[in-house]
């Protein structure tokens, strides 16, 4: 299958008007060609094209990872001023088994766990069946599992699998 | 100093966005002086790294828009090259936290096996 990356040349040249950050005639001339070029050559390079399948699922996915990233900077910012009400915070490794297999899915789903602080990705099996992850304060090791399988990766599963 | 001339809309937004993202990146650097391991080390300095910088991206996105009187966006870009590359420095110096830990224990129990 040789199809030319449409979405990843649509990003480039998203991404060409914004780091000019205007949208002259010449710029828009120059930011088309430039994707069209860009685009065809790392095809090439990399043969791996995302399918995309529910992109609308993508928008409450962005909304619950903002409000996550909030409380989470929240968490972690009283474990560090020591307001946890007393109690000593329980850092520690989880496992959790992963459904979602698409690459692409992977890489997002790893972008989101480093963006909430207090979780960082640590290792994924060959197969990518199985996740570890490091947590700051971990109470309640279910808990986690769930929260990610169901906030994170079963949207992610409808976008792209 | 020379005055520069900005709205009310944009500067006190902007300022309360600079103040929240300055204390997020200060808490964070404070914890990674005074948290007691590396892997909880690991944890506090991202709080700068996420809401801190966004908050002063937005911020930026506030004030130059305000000041050339046209939106102004490219500081996107910054945050998602930020999110894209953070999970490649972290699981890097995760995974060489994890396999030092194993080096030394096996080291410790090595040498305990001699002594006994």
């Amino acid at each position: 299958m040789n199809r030319f990356p449409i979405l990843l040349a649509i990003l480039l040249f998203i991404m060409w008007l914004l780091l000019n950050n205007s949208v002259a005639p010449g710029h828009v001339v120059l930011g088309a060609v430039l994707a069209f070029f860009v685009a065809r050559a790392s095809h090439r390079m990399r043969p791996l094209q995302p399918r995309v399948r529910r992109l609308q699922r993508a928008v409450p996915l962005a909304g619950a990872v903002l409000i996550d990233i909030v409380r989470s900077n929240v968490a972690v910012a009283r474990v560090v001023l020591g307001l946890t009400g007393g109690r000593k915070p329980t850092p520690g490794f989880i496992s959790l088994p992963l459904d979602l297999r698409d690459p692409h899915g992977l890489a997002i789903l790893a972008m989101i766990l480093t963006a909430t602080p207090g979780t960082v990705w640590v290792d994924l099996s060959a197969d990518s069946s199985k996740l570890t992850l490091h947590v700051l304060d971990l109470q309640d090791e279910m808990q986690w599992v769930h929260t990610i399988k169901q906030r994170y990766e079963r949207p992610l599963m409808e976008i792209f699998e | 100093m020379s005055t520069i001339d900005l709205p009310a809309w944009a500067a006190i937004p902007a300022s309360i966005l600079l103040i929240i993202g300055g204390s997020l990146a200060l808490i964070g650097s404070i914890g990674l002086l005074k948290l007691p391991s590396f892997y909880m080390r690991m944890h506090s300095p991202s709080m700068g790294n996420t809401l801190g910088a966004g908050c002063v991206l937005v911020a930026s996105m506030l004030v130059s828009s305000a000041l050339l009187h046209r939106p102004v966006f490219h500081e996107v870009l910054i945050t998602l090259f930020m999110v894209m590359t953070a999970p490649v420095s972290a699981t890097l110096i995760m995974r060489g936290a994890i396999y030092r830990t194993r080096v030394n224990a096996e080291r410790q129990r090595r040498h305990t096996d001699v002594e006994s």
